[in-house]
């Protein structure tokens, strides 16, 4: 009873209440671009931008300007300078990350040596603090969640053409390139919009854990995109609230509940 | 009337001509059997028909622009056991093109689905998952996915290479029947010459250049052993 209490308790703060719709808004995003990137072997991706934003983050507080309308850009452009990477000089999709990630991370580790190393600032934003959401915040993720979902669901039929067999879509009259500039841009908006809810350091686990988890019990494409969804939005509620009345961090609390929800799927599986 | 006109087609993988100086035409409701040894440039033809990679100099033409074509590429590339696809689903991006976003599928787009799967003979599978069905019934799904949009011209690389004989016979008596029936112009590449010389009316014999190209009839069999080892 005293849990129950302290978790309608919980709610009634405009921290926790800012926090759990931004948390919902990304997890949409998220799982919605999740299964796109998984099945094309793209998902690290989500990986290589957080560690941009990362760097973007430090420049921006550095700055003394707002990490996220800074990294909005930045982190567009280091997406499409993956994809660039990868094409044209025949890179493979991880090696190209790798490069885009590490050097992005040395040089948000200099970034934040120039402004007196890691401050609370920046710790906040490898790990997420849902302390800092501000109102503001809440209506940028708005936009861009609306914003991301609905690209997804205008292109969401050429998203899957691609993701099942690029040179057949591209028989089809799909324009692949342009596909896959989507989806990177629509992961690099979501990446810098979950920064603040899970930190740069694990936002890219809201994109791979759901999909995965679908992928263990679902049968069809578009059951996988609403389960994946269905147990994000889950995992965002039960690890905000968890953290709040635990007193963990929230970040890491929401990456543990996906992977308690991937280990229950994978049970389900092999008992089925 | 020529379906296909390819005059000259050089197509090179950086200083390597894969390709060189390729000429050919494709007429209507032929049935045109690929054939070359590995590394001769069937795929890479392949390719540049469909627009899937440039080409150095020389022209492809089709007889219009917006000629409507089906493709069933080599099994081993599209297979992914994992991929959470139903059949209905996979089947339903054969008719894409041309669509208005967002393109979701209507009543009559439903109906040609299982029309094609009905024909194919593989209905008992619309709600089954790509990824648990065995390699023949694989390839009769994106098989129905490239003959759903009703393609004028279908294009197939390799489509047998992965079937045991018996499957691989009925799939040749389809597209025979494909191309008799509904008059679909076929582009089969293939390794299997015996069941080309049955099946198709010509034969395209590549080795980066045209080496030989007219019906099958003429095709004799000491070329054929000249130049098959694979």
């Amino acid at each position: 009873m005293a849990v129950f209490n302290m978790i309608i308790q919980s709610l009634q703060y405009s921290f926790m209440q800012r926090a759990i719709i931004v948390g919902i808004l990304i997890a949409v995003c998220s799982s919605l671009l999740g299964i796109f990137l998984v099945l094309k072997k793209f998902s690290m991706i989500g990986d290589g931008l957080a560690h941009v934003s990362f760097a973007t983050v430090a420049i921006a507080l550095l700055l003394n300007q707002s990490p996220l309308y800074l990294s909005i850009p930045i982190v567009i452009l280091a997406s499409m300078l993956i994809l660039k990477l990868n094409e044209k000089t025949q890179l493979h999709g991880d090696a190209a990350i790798g490069l885009v990630s590490s050097f992005s991370v040395a040089f948000g580790v200099l970034v934040a040596s120039l402004s007196k190393g890691f401050n609370v600032d920046l710790f906040s934003f490898l790990f997420g603090s849902i302390l800092l959401i501000s109102k503001s915040d809440v209506v940028l993720s708005i936009i861009l969640a609306v914003l991301v979902v609905s690209t997804i669901v205008l292109f969401y039929k050429d998203l899957f053409a691609i993701t099942h067999d690029e040179s057949f879509a591209s028989v089809m009259g799909i324009n692949t390139k342009r596909m896959n500039t989507l989806i990177a841009v629509l992961t690099a908006v979501t990446i810098v919009l979950g920064i603040r809810v899970v930190g740069t350091m694990l936002i890219s686990s809201l994109i791979v854990f759901p999909t995965v988890t679908a992928l263990q019990v679902s049968r069809s494409f578009l059951s996988t995109i609403v389960i994946s969804t269905v147990i994000s939005i889950a995992s965002v509620i039960i690890g905000v609230i968890g953290s709040f009345v635990l007193n963990l961090p929230s970040g890491a609390s929401i990456v543990m509940v996906n992977a308690i929800f991937f280990l229950v799927a994978m049970l389900f599986k092999r008992l089925r | 009337m020529k379906l296909i006109e390819v005059s000259n087609l050089v197509v090179k993988y950086g200083h390597h001509i894969v390709l060189d100086h390729v000429s050919f035409d494709i007429k209507r409701g032929d049935y045109v059997g690929l054939v070359g040894a590995n590394g001769s440039g069937k795929t890479t033809l392949v390719k540049a028909l469909l627009g899937l990679i440039p080409y150095e100099q020389g022209i492809i033409k089709y007889e219009k622009e917006s000629i409507k074509k089906g493709y069933l590429p080599q099994i081993a590339l599209t297979t992914d056991r994992l991929f959470p696809a139903e059949v209905r689903e996979i089947v339903g991006i054969g008719l894409l093109s041309g669509k208005k976003r967002p393109k979701f599928l209507n009543k009559e787009d439903l109906v040609l689905i299982d029309s094609i799967l009905e024909r194919l003979d593989i209905s008992q599978l619309k709600n089954k998952k790509i990824g648990d069905l065995s390699g023949g019934q694989q390839q009769r799904v994106l098989l129905a996915r490239a003959l759903v949009g009703r393609p004028e011209l279908l294009i197939m690389d390799e489509p047998t290479s992965a079937l045991d004989p018996r499957v691989r016979e009925d799939f040749y008596k389809l597209i025979q029947d494909i191309n008799e029936k509904d008059g679909t112009t076929i582009l089969l590449v293939s390794h299997d010459l015996g069941s080309i010389q049955e099946y198709a009316k010509k034969m395209l014999v590549l080795d980066r250049e045209v080496v030989f190209y007219d019906e099958v009839d003429q095709f004799t069999s000491s070329f054929g052993s000249k130049h098959f080892h694979s």
